[in-house]
């Protein structure tokens, strides 16, 4: 049996994975939204699929990509939960019943009391967290005034609940964005509305044209006409996502309008852009509840845009079934199963427990791989654009390091380290999601994929490998001074895997580092400018530089090389996120605030480790195991080939 | 100290590693120094030094406290020539070792020729505009232009802002007058002077003094920032004063007769001139589609930044047209144009503008060399204690 069950467990995870990639389909008879989920929108600069705008909307403004619109219920109560897609149908389609939909998450008490908002009562459908529009709005003013206050402060000199007021106000102007996608939210009949402003234009147009010429003018025709200018202005000025498509897509492919832009132009002449004709078609149907109707509107344009925009389409489709894969998801699951059953292979010393924790990892590794992949295929770019995607690529080369430590020493110690920094950074690549769209354009200076695909690879390799040797070094620490497990073998295997991961990570930094002053000099004019982001990765090199250097002057030995290891990962998460909080210099693209807590918190807890690799030897329960055995009697000491679970 | 003891303690790894320690502390220490100091004046007081120099606040004296940038560096380049010379070996097992530390040696040296050589100038115009000349963006210069007796030639005497803000008195033998400086100011702006409502007394006297308002600025340490500074000065000739005059970066050249002859005088920022001119013939500022709302003053995720030049070198005959953009810069007669702002003629909207940061740099080949250098040798020699590690393991 044990013979067999890790494959067994392998194999069960692999077959859901493996379900995943069955294409997501609408049920017969209901709303289509997977179907509109797939649709093309320009949003954030770039053409992605109504599901992306969803999803990351929602996470900005819930922090989950999904809506629970019963939070107060416990989760066995089974709360009505739904996809981001149809959330978002509501806000375009259905503003009015989207207001009541308690989906802004309000985490900060003052605030929460600065808004008057009730607290949790599962009795009143209040779970104090979570509130909607209907209910914030009354208070908009109080909030305004917060607002123009504390924008006159510098983001880094601000309290949490200056924070949270900003934070809460662009959640806020991005609903408000949303509501105003589609069409004017006060628009109650969308039809009769179109037609209204289509018959408005012509007197209005003459009305105004009178006034101009300061002639008698039909004051009531020039009113409603431009009633409906302003607000169509206003929704442009919102900088909504483009919906309609261009008329010329043989000339440029680019410029796709908002609807405010397309219902102006016709003033100029243009006639009614179907798109706009579609759209209104399926929200009014959307509002009534027809559903069929609102199927046929969606796949009527779905059509009419595979006459002309197949590129488009295609990508859209693409990117949603990246969505619906959830790739990184997955992985992290993975790397904590895997992570848990590594750890106890080392406790009950049974292999196969090691065993299946390292097919696990492999699997969570393909899954990754793939998500990294598609990313990059979908991007067009080499896989690290951004503080995100550095997350996942930093976990990904981590994890290779791990499994090829795995391989050759067969002790589940690079299955520990893999699958721990595999979830840590996903766990942070999942956080630092939430701060909207994940796949944004590239700015001028960073748009050359050589360089990304070169230094910026490169230096990645180099922050995973420094992890890398930290955590190995962890490793070492708590296994020694908690366990008993930490033989002398094993002790010498960790110091041979930490010395030989610091010299690749030296290897990877330094070379990652003069590629970026390469790139300076090609895009600023200076190969070296003590920039804050350049003077992080020189550290990194610095600080490897010196574990070498004091490893082969003989200055520390292995518990030494240990705790240097573990300042290494201090080095590496200041260098990562901590030189971006200072808020200055050319790279400071990636600030978040409650990044700081955490980095502290990490900071924190290696300086902790330190003190722990610091105590004396006598303290160790291993180092204690050994003298008391070594005192019993002379016993062989296994080569590192030998150093499977500590059976000796 | 014996010799011997000493060349054990320079060419020790423990040195090294103190160096090594050393200048990772400096390295973290000045980065955060320059959220308060700005990243010019934190380089200079950080890396730039062979001491950091402290003193209590508002105290006349410093004393060195930590070793900074140059000491470490000279030390760490000393320790490493030196252990080679001691310790060298010509064999295989060492070869990845003598590459790797010889790549770092000229990336030093190459730095340090880079800080003591480079020089950064900027170009800034107008389309259709042509410039013979490079700006520093930093330092200032009091220029006093008069025609010589070629008549394609100008004679020009420049007193630079140090000079300005350090001395009282200021002469030259060209000048038919001697200069002196009443007020000088690191950073400062000047407007249009309302004449009812201000009431207080102009900044001069003599030329534009008198219809402008002077109002000193505190000093900028922002990057993307600069400093503008003004000087009021008197000028004395053999008959007595001159009148008061005022100069700064965003004034006209100013007129002031002696002799029978003319001088135009302006403070500007120093120039470089250059034996070819470049004309900006069209400038490219493209943004990510619905990204920008100048209506909301939101300018857009910038997609591309391009400048078309004309060079035109007399000297060498040569006229052509060449696109400086974005990780493209062009490389012409030992200086290197880098595309870095750009924006609308202030007049006219239509009307786009750039700015070209100029840099002559002699060594900037050095860390290309020095990169290729160390990454091969580092490989080499991490690959040759990988393949004897895998080898030894196979045995067992």
């Amino acid at each position: 049996m044990k013979k067999w069950l890790p494959g067994i467990i392998v194999g069960v995870f692999a077959l859901w994975n493996l379900s995943a990639l069955r294409l997501p389909r609408d049920k017969e008879g209901a709303w289509a939204v997977q179907e509109f989920g797939k649709l093309p929108v320009v949003a954030n600069g770039r053409f992605q699929p109504v599901d992306s705008l969803a999803r990351n909307s929602l996470a900005q403004i819930r922090e989950k990509q999904t809506a629970n619109l019963e939070p107060w219920k416990k989760w066995n109560e089974s709360p009505r939960i739904i996809s981001a897609t149809e959330w978002l149908m509501g806000v375009t389609m259905s503003p009015k019943q989207a207001d009541e939909q308690p989906v802004f998450r309000i985490d900060h008490p003052e605030v929460r009391s600065l808004l008057r908002l009730p607290e949790a009562d599962p009795q009143k459908h209040q779970d104090g967290k979570h509130y909607s529009w209907t209910q914030i709005w009354p208070a908009h003013e109080e909030l305004e005034k917060q607002g123009d206050r504390i924008s006159q402060i510098e983001p880094a000199h601000r309290t949490p609940f200056e924070q949270a007021v900003m934070k809460l106000q662009s959640r806020l102007f991005l609903y408000m964005r949303l509501k105003n996608t589609m069409f004017p939210e006060n628009w109650e009949d969308i039809p009769k509305e179109l037609a209204a402003y289509l018959k408005s234009i012509e007197p209005g147009v003459a009305a105004f044209r009178a006034q101009d010429a300061e002639k008698d003018y039909d004051r009531k025709a020039y009113d409603e006409f431009a009633a409906y200018v302003t607000r169509f202005e206003a929704m442009s000025r919102m900088m909504t996502p483009l919906l309609v498509p261009p008329h010329h897509p043989e000339r440029s492919r680019d410029e796709w309008m908002r609807t405010g832009e397309a219902l102006i132009e016709i003033i100029h002449g243009h006639k009614l852009h179907d798109a706009v004709n579609t759209y209104a078609g399926m929200a009014n149907a959307f509002r009534q509840g027809r559903v069929v109707d609102f199927n046929k509107a969606v796949g009527d344009y779905r059509a009419a845009l595979a006459l002309n925009f197949v590129p488009e389409l295609t990508k859209a489709k693409r990117e949603h079934f990246f969505n619906h894969l959830e790739t990184f998801y997955k992985s992290l699951v993975l790397y904590v199963l895997a992570f848990l059953l590594a750890c106890a292979s080392w406790f009950n010393l049974s292999d196969w427990l090691r065993r299946a924790a390292g097919g696990l990892i492999i699997l969570a590794f393909v899954v990754h791989t793939a998500g990294l992949s598609f990313r990059m295929f979908l991007e067009g770019r080499p896989p690290v654009t951004n503080l995100y995607s550095s997350a996942i690529f930093i976990g990904w080369g981590a994890v290779v390091l791990g499994m090829i430590l795995e391989r050759f020493y067969r002790d589940g110690i690079g299955s520990v380290v893999a699958s721990s920094v595999g979830f840590i950074t996903l766990i942070i690549a999942h956080n630092l999601s939430l701060g909207g769209d994940t796949m944004e354009m590239m700015r001028a200076v960073l748009d050359t994929n050589f360089w990304l695909a070169t230094h910026v690879v490169v230096i990645t390799l180099g922050y995973s490998s420094t992890f890398v040797a930290g955590f190995l070094a962890i490793i070492y620490l708590l296994r020694g001074v908690f366990t008993r497990t930490l033989s002398e073998a094993i002790g010498k295997a960790l110091a041979r895997m930490v010395y030989g991961i610091i010299c690749f990570a030296t290897l990877f930094s330094f070379v990652g580092t003069v590629l970026g002053g390469i790139w300076a000099d090609q895009s600023w004019g200076r190969f070296w400018g003590w920039d804050p982001k350049e003077n992080g990765a020189l550290i990194i090199v610095l600080w490897n530089a010196l574990i070498l250097h004091a490893r082969w002057g003989g200055m520390v030995k292995e518990r030494g090389l240990m705790n240097l290891a573990v300042v290494g990962n201090i080095v590496t998460s200041w260098s990562w996120f901590g030189v971006n909080m200072l808020g200055i210099g050319l790279h400071s693209y990636g600030f978040t605030d409650a990044a700081f807590r955490w980095l502290m918190l990490f900071i924190g807890s290696q300086l902790l480790l330190i003190a722990l690799g610091l105590s004396p030897q006598h303290l160790w329960l291993s180092f204690r195991e050994r003298a008391a055995s070594g005192a019993a009697s002379a016993r062989p000491t296994g080569g590192p080939g030998k150093a499977a679970p500590a059976t000796t | 100290m014996q010799p011997n003891k000493l060349t054990q303690v320079l060419t020790s790894l423990r040195l090294t590693v103190v160096c090594l320690a050393l200048g990772l502390v400096l390295v973290f220490l000045g980065t955060l120094a320059q959220v308060n100091e700005g990243l010019y004046a934190a380089q200079n007081r950080w890396f730039r030094t062979f001491f950091i120099w402290w003193g209590p606040q508002g105290a006349q004296w410093t004393i060195p406290v930590f070793p900074g940038g140059y000491l470490v560096g000279t030390v760490l380049v000393v320790n490493l020539v030196l252990a080679h010379l001691n310790r060298f070996q010509l064999t295989w097992k060492k070869l990845g070792i003598h590459v790797t530390h010889v790549g770092i040696i000229l990336l030093l040296l190459g730095q340090l020729a880079t800080d003591l050589l480079s020089r950064e100038t900027q170009m800034s115009f107008a389309e259709g505009e042509s410039r013979n000349y490079s700006s520093s963006s930093l330092n200032s210069e009091l220029v006093f232009v008069t025609d010589s007796e070629n008549p394609n030639e100008e004679e020009v005497v420049a007193i630079p802002q140090v000079l300005l803000a350090s001395r009282h008195e200021l002469k030259h033998e060209k000048l038919p007058f001697t200069i002196h400086v009443r007020h000088y100011y690191p950073n400062s702006d000047v407007r249009q002077r309302a004449p009812m409502i201000e009431t207080n007394p102009p900044p001069a006297s003599a030329g534009i003094g008198p219809k402008v308002t002077l109002l000193p600025l505190r000093e900028t340490k922002k990057t993307d920032e600069r400093n503008l500074p003004s000087v009021v000065f008197e000028l004395m000739g053999p008959q007595g004063s001159m009148g008061t005059w005022l100069g700064h970066a965003k004034l006209d050249d100013q007129v002031v007769a002696a002799h029978n002859r003319t001088w135009r005088l302006a403070l500007r920022f120093e120039r470089q001139y250059h034996p070819f001119s470049v004309q900006l013939l069209k400038t490219t500022h493209e943004v990510y589609r619905g990204t920008a709302n100048p209506a909301i003053n939101e300018p857009g995720i910038p997609k591309n930044f391009q400048s078309r030049v004309r060079i035109e070198n007399a000297q060498r005959r040569e006229s052509r047209e060449v696109d400086i953009y974005m990780n493209n810069p062009l490389r012409y007669e030992g200086l290197t144009f880098y595309q870095y702002q750009m924006g609308r003629d202030e007049l006219d909207r239509n009307r786009g503008t750039s700015v070209l940061q100029v840099v002559r740099n002699p060594s900037w080949l050095t860390p290309y060399v020095g990169c290729v250098l160390v990454g091969g040798g580092l490989l080499i020699q991490f690959m040759m204690h990988l393949v004897g590690f895998i080898k030894k393991r196979r045995i067992a």
